[in-house]
């Protein structure tokens, strides 16, 4: 019945010809039967374009094409792109999009970039010149969570106009630091962009072993229930299928837990279901199709039970405790003053209450382990995780193995934004690898990792402020539930952090902050971006412009007034004393909103051509701790090491998410041993070869890591001196490392820093230091003093127009200014910049992970609106450089408050617009004009 | 579980009904396949012994003008329905639809017949045939008959087409006059499925300054594909003028029924969506109608 039994096709030139296979798609036969492992899977469901290639000339989905479909055809991957550039030498060179991509930090985290590049290449075919609405138009469905989106624009436009005129392609022009050294604060491309935009690049799903086992999980689907029974033989029978586990096949410890261990591996029968995405038992199988088919055959009974649906309702006293210790995870609190005598004062009091939805990380590349036994019967683990060592610790403990028996491998890792802390599969591909002695591939598809991985705190938050009439905050109350869902994961320390955080980046004399944070049946809330002060901020940053509006006071007037500076005591009693940036983010981003909408920015302004269109600018601030703070200690190990051949290397096991680590390690490096960042290299991530860096969070790298890496050169450098000094007799303090070499005093020729390696080496004096970083103690919450060791400063505002007649909106700018310190790596941080704007802007008006009644009804990216290209707006970004001595070089944590006065600034300009009060996130365009009297 | 397991590239039309008759099995017939193979996948429909795939019938491909007619065959891929200057001549409101559908590297794939045989009730594709008027050409084992597009649907995603037997070749639309205009619209709400919470086609002719025949077709109006006979007669009844077209929106609820769908749309939105809508549209295709597309 088939046209044929066998598949023709040219694939990046070369004519194929396969056995056609039931139920293949394009992409399939091209990762797994081709090798061609650059065609992505993000979302198998044509949603993300991540696995975009081209079919004669045409850009498609190609994991959703049949591959029988491409008989006949012709197919242009990523791995075929360079191959078109062969120059006169027989050797491939990049594509002038691959190079541009690279030059202008298109790429991040790298996942998508495949896909980017295609789906350009297929516009390029079209238009040779293309402008900023025909890329936007062709790039519209192809997703970025990184969300580069400018820098992908830039990159298409310069590839144009180097393919046009044939010239090399240009390098962007691109905010420096203001103080750049010889490496830091300086233009450099990301060292592992190459690999990223050849398909070279490997994820947990690229690798594969010799009989490697497909692993999948049984989820309950209920959101709260007791499992009665559970029958497993069915499944066990089906041929293929080489193991079928359930809870009392664990050796070990059944939970596991960042903070708490209070989440099942697998539940056993007669234990409780908390959340639709529990497991109840494990298939290995040797395909996954078995896998899929086998987890079908699992017969399970549960014994349904009403679920807990909010944070509010998980605290009455009647509602059942789905934990021994109860429902409540933890009530924080945060007291400052007297607030009975800050109201008093007060001569205007505002109240408000705020909702926050929960959102997805949606990071590009679902999680996927591969488990495998070493030939010395160690469990190795390939993983894209951003806590390695804390995996190989949990693994262990499942396994009741020895830590030293278990390594975790990093792979890249396509986007984490907090949601690859928790463990995933790395505990289920390890219990599946031992009990078949196979390896075991635990992929999640789009489905699974929606239902599955921790998400953002929905939270309810109430807000009191008191203030005079010159706007002085005279005392701030508020009152947050945050929903932590099933299980703990970080919800006590996220939710801390929207605490601490509620009253905003204001010194305020008079501060209660309460939070219970909630269990409820709900999927796990944990790490994200922002991590609870997105909430929080969104609150306070509101009822700031409410206040502004009652005191009738320009609402960027009114945050200078309260805004936190050098020598202000924070709500929880820090004094801070240093790198205080807040002012000048404010100054700049408000010069810039007066420069381009005049001096009455939040009046709207109807479109002149199309009146039903209001065009207004909205306001807001925000501050964010780097590092992990209320006492928790705070470290980091790196070693460094410098080779025969004049490389050096940094190892630490900290995670590169896409936000630019390894750039930031090799750049802090390279100026500490004095060497050209091309000559230094990151490994990062391997429990067996990297010291411990600590977890990927926190906006803690940059500060902890860097510390530890500069820390590990300088003692390097140190020992370098001292071996020339003595092997020489020179003064050490004569001795300077400079460009890759060792000068020495007194006219003597210098001596590469390759050769001090090899000879160190050869006098049995390993050139290599490892380096232990702490950062500055920090006081646990409700002692005072410092809670945390450095908080990065933001000001956003936002241009948008509303529709008056549909109610919908659009951001048309933002302008930010961050102040981070110093710049270490200024195209890492223009991407960090604008994907956090991007984040923001999904976090307001596009995100909305919906559950009803515990069960996800966001289970498909089709359902989940990551923002994509068409969605962006014009992005000014000013960095400010208020230096903290620790930080090496002065630098501080980005990575999180970029994006966390966006949600409010939009909303504030709403308001502006339409009068609205928008208090419920994501903006509902229904509501507002509803709320504004169009519709009854 | 795969997602099927014979697969026919069909060479021509009879060609792919032999293959539908070659089995008792499940059959499916396929183009693009963006809606049906992500049904299938995730078991939403039953997986197929045999996937019917019509992207390669050429009949199916072409777009051409027949006469006084424009056909757009079945299997032609929305990229190209949406970039034809010849669409675009005679049917602006398809064009418009058209690149509305997914995106762009689906748009390469998924075709028209894919979209009017998914029948739902907000199909953009599907609500802007309906405002020109298209009908549909149905090939059968005993032979082809065109029937009006509306025929097509039996309720929400649920054809009279029989898929067993029967495969649709392609849309005739009638050539534009030069007194003839078309426009589409729609609102998405920009959280959740990517559904239009609501979508609207109008076709018209004008004499002097009066509307004399016009088609209203608006999505998700009710079970299948809806047509407002009421807007349609008011805007008939008499000068086009802005209160007219008023009258028109409110006739226009008269017999449309738009739902409440939870997460995304009140029925009250929608009411109020639907004068939006209609302002603008017929507002544009009445320009449109005056020869200046």
């Amino acid at each position: 019945m088939d046209s044929s039994p066998e598949i023709h096709l040219i694939v990046n030139g070369v004519p194929h010809t396969l056995p056609a296979l039931p139920g293949e798609m394009l992409a399939d036969l091209l990762r797994e039967r081709l090798g061609l492992t650059g065609v992505k899977i993000g979302c198998n469901e044509c949603e993300c374009g991540a696995c975009t290639v081209i079919v004669d000339g045409l850009p498609v989905l190609s994991c959703n094409y049949p591959s029988q479909r491409a008989d006949g055809k012709s197919v242009l991957t990523i791995e075929g792109l360079a191959g078109l550039m062969k120059s006169q030498d027989g050797q491939p060179h990049l594509h002038p999009l691959q190079e541009a991509f690279v030059l202008h930090g298109a790429v991040q985290c790298g996942f998508c970039i495949p896909g980017q590049i295609m789906t350009a290449y297929g516009l390029l075919l079209q238009n040779d010149n293309p402008d900023s609405d025909a890329i936007r138009h062709a790039l519209k469905d192809t997703l970025c969570r990184c969300a580069g989106y400018p820098t992908i624009e830039r990159a298409i436009q310069a590839a144009a106009l180097a393919m046009r005129t044939g010239q090399a392609v240009q390098a962007p022009s691109l905010p420096q630091s203001a103080r750049p050294r010889n490496e830091v604060g300086r233009h450099h491309i990301r060292p592992e962009a190459v690999a990223k935009v050849t398909g070279d690049a490997l994820y947990s799903d690229d690798i594969t072993f010799p009989g490697l086992l497909h692993g999948r999980a049984k989820r309950a689907m209920h959101p709260h229930a007791r499992l009665k029974r559970l029958d497993v033989e069915k499944a066990r029978a089906l041929p293929g299928v080489a193991a079928v586990l359930t809870a009392a096949d664990i050796p070990g410890d059944h939970n596991h837990g960042l903070v708490i261990p209070d989440w099942p591996t697998l539940v056993g029968i007669g234990e409780r279901i908390r959340y639709v995405g529990d497991s109840v038992a494990l298939v290995a199988a040797e395909t996954r199709e078995i896998a899929t088919a086998a987890l079908e055959l699992i017969e399970a009974d549960y014994e349904d039970l009403p679920p807990i649906t909010s944070a509010v309702q998980a605290r009455q006293p009647e509602t059942e405790a789905i934990h021994p210790n109860g429902n409540l995870l933890k009530h924080i609190k945060v007291r400052k003053g007297d607030m009975e005598a800050g109201f008093a004062r007060a001569e205007v009091v505002l109240e408000h209450t705020f909702h926050t939805q929960i959102t997805d990380h949606a990071f590009m590349e679902p999680e996927c382990s591969v488990a495998h036994l070493s030939s010395d019967e160690r469990m190795e683990i390939y993983v894209g995780s951003q806590i390695p060592y804390s995996d190989r610790a949990q693994v262990a403990r499942a396994l009741c193995w020895d830590e030293e028996k278990v390594r975790i491998v990093g792979m890249l890792i396509g986007g984490g934004f907090g949601g690859k802390e928790d463990i995933t599969g790395q505990i289920h591909a390890a219990l599946l690898c031992r009990a078949t002695g196979r390896p075991v591939k635990v992929l999640y598809d789009r489905h699974e990792s929606l239902l599955v991985h921790p998400k953002r705190h929905a939270t309810q938050i109430r807000v009191k402020v008191g203030a005079l009439r010159d706007g002085q905050l005279t005392a701030v109350e508020t009152e947050l539930y945050g929903d932590t869902g099933a299980y703990a994961s970080l919800g006590e320390k996220v939710m801390t952090r929207a605490t601490t955080h509620s009253s905003g980046p204001y010194e305020v004399e008079h501060v209660r902050a309460d939070c219970y944070a909630m269990y409820t049946n709900n999927p796990p809330a944990g790490a994200f971006r922002g991590f609870g002060v997105l909430q929080s901020a969104f609150a306070v940053e509101s009822i700031m412009d409410m206040l502004a509006a009652e005191l009738k006071m320009d609402p960027v007037e009114l945050r200078r007034r309260n805004a936190l500076r050098v020598g202000s005591v924070t709500n929880t009693g820090q004094k801070l004393t240093e790198s205080v940036g807040l002012l000048e983010c404010i100054d700049k981003v408000d010069a810039e909103m007066r420069r381009l909408g005049g001096p009455e920015p939040f009046k709207p302004v109807s479109v002149p051509e199309a009146p039903h269109l209001l065009r207004v600018w909205g306001f807001a601030a925000a501050y964010k701790n780097t590092g992990l703070g209320g006492g928790a200690p705070d470290k980091a190990g790196a070693e460094v090491e410098v080779y025969p051949n004049g490389m050096a290397e940094v190892r630490t096991s900290s995670a590169e998410l896409g936000q630019g680590l390894v750039t930031v390690l090799q750049l802090v490096a390279a100026e500490e041993l004095g060497m050209p960042a091309e000559q230094v290299r990151v490994l990062l991530s391997d429990t067996d070869l990297t010291p411990d860096g600590g977890p990927t969070t926190a906006s803690r790298q940059t500060y902890v890591t860097g510390n530890a890496a500069r820390g590990a050169a300088k003692a390097l450098c140190e020992a370098m001196t001292a071996y020339i000094a003595e092997k020489y007799d020179l003064p050490p303090d004569q001795i300077r490392f400079v460009e890759g070499l060792a000068q020495l005093p007194g006219g003597l020729k210098a001596i590469p820093v390759g050769q001090v390696a090899a000879e160190m080496s050869a006098d049995g004096r390993p050139p290599r230091a490892l380096f232990e970083y702490w950062a500055p103690a920090t006081k646990p919450l409700g002692q005072g003093g410092d809670m945390h060791f450095a908080y990065s400063f933001a000001a956003q505002a936002a241009q948008i127009e509303v529709n008056t007649l549909t109610g919908e909106v659009k951001v048309l700018r933002m302008l930010a200014a961050n102040d981070v310190g110093s710049a270490i790596n200024p195209l890492g941080l223009q991407g960090q910049v604008e994907g956090g704007i991007m984040m923001g802007i999904g976090n307001a008006l596009t995100e909305h992970f919906i559950v009803d009644n515990g069960r996800v009804v966001t289970d498909r990216l089709s359902r989940y609106r990551v923002p994509g290209i068409a969605l962006t707006p014009e992005i000014t970004s000013f960095i400010v450089e208020h230096p903290t001595a620790e930080g090496p070089f002065g630098a501080k944590g980005v990575g999180e408050v970029v994006l966390i006065p966006t949600s409010p600034a939009i909303t504030n300009a709403i308001f502006n617009a339409t009068g609205v009060r928008v208090d419920r996130l994501p903006v509902d365009q229904e509501l507002i004009l509803r709320e504004m009297g169009r519709f009854a | 579980m795969n997602t099927w397991t014979h697969y026919h590239l069909a060479k021509t039309v009879d060609d792919a009904l032999q293959a539908l008759s070659s089995t008792q099995g499940e059959t499916r017939l396929v183009s693009g396949g963006t809606d049906l193979l992500l049904d299938i996948q995730q078991g939403r429909m039953p997986a197929p012994e045999l996937l019917v795939d019509l992207t390669g019938v050429e009949e199916m491909r072409c777009l051409e003008l027949r006469g006084a007619e424009l056909f757009i065959g079945a299997a032609v891929p929305l990229s190209r329905v949406a970039e034809s200057p010849l669409v675009a001549e005679h049917a602006r409101a398809l064009t418009e639809a058209a690149g509305l559908i997914g995106g762009p590297q689906v748009r390469n794939v998924a075709t028209l017949g894919g979209n009017v045989g998914h029948a739902l009730p907000a199909a953009d594709g599907t609500i802007s045939l309906l405002a020109m008027g298209a009908q549909a050409e149905v090939a059968a084992p005993e032979g082809r008959r065109r029937v009006d597009l509306a025929a097509l649907f039996a309720g929400p995603g649920q054809s009279n087409l029989d898929r067993r037997r029967e495969v649709l070749v392609g849309f005739y639309l009638a050539a534009r006059q030069p007194n003839e205009g078309s426009a589409f619209a729609r609102v998405m709400r920009p959280q959740g499925v990517a559904l239009p919470i609501l979508n609207m086609g109008i076709w018209l002719r004008r004499e002097g300054s009066r509307v004399v025949d016009v088609r209203v077709a608006v999505g998700p109006g009710g079970p299948r594909p809806h047509r407002s006979a009421a807007a349609e007669t008011c805007l008939c009844a008499g000068e086009f003028t802005p209160e007219r077209v008023e009258l028109a929106c409110k006739a226009l609820l008269e017999d449309t029924r738009f739902r409440t769908s939870p997460q995304r749309a009140t029925a009250a939105y929608r009411n109020h969506l639907s004068g939006v809508l209609m302002k603008d549209i017929i507002q544009r295709a009445w320009v449109r109608a005056a020869g200046q597309a």
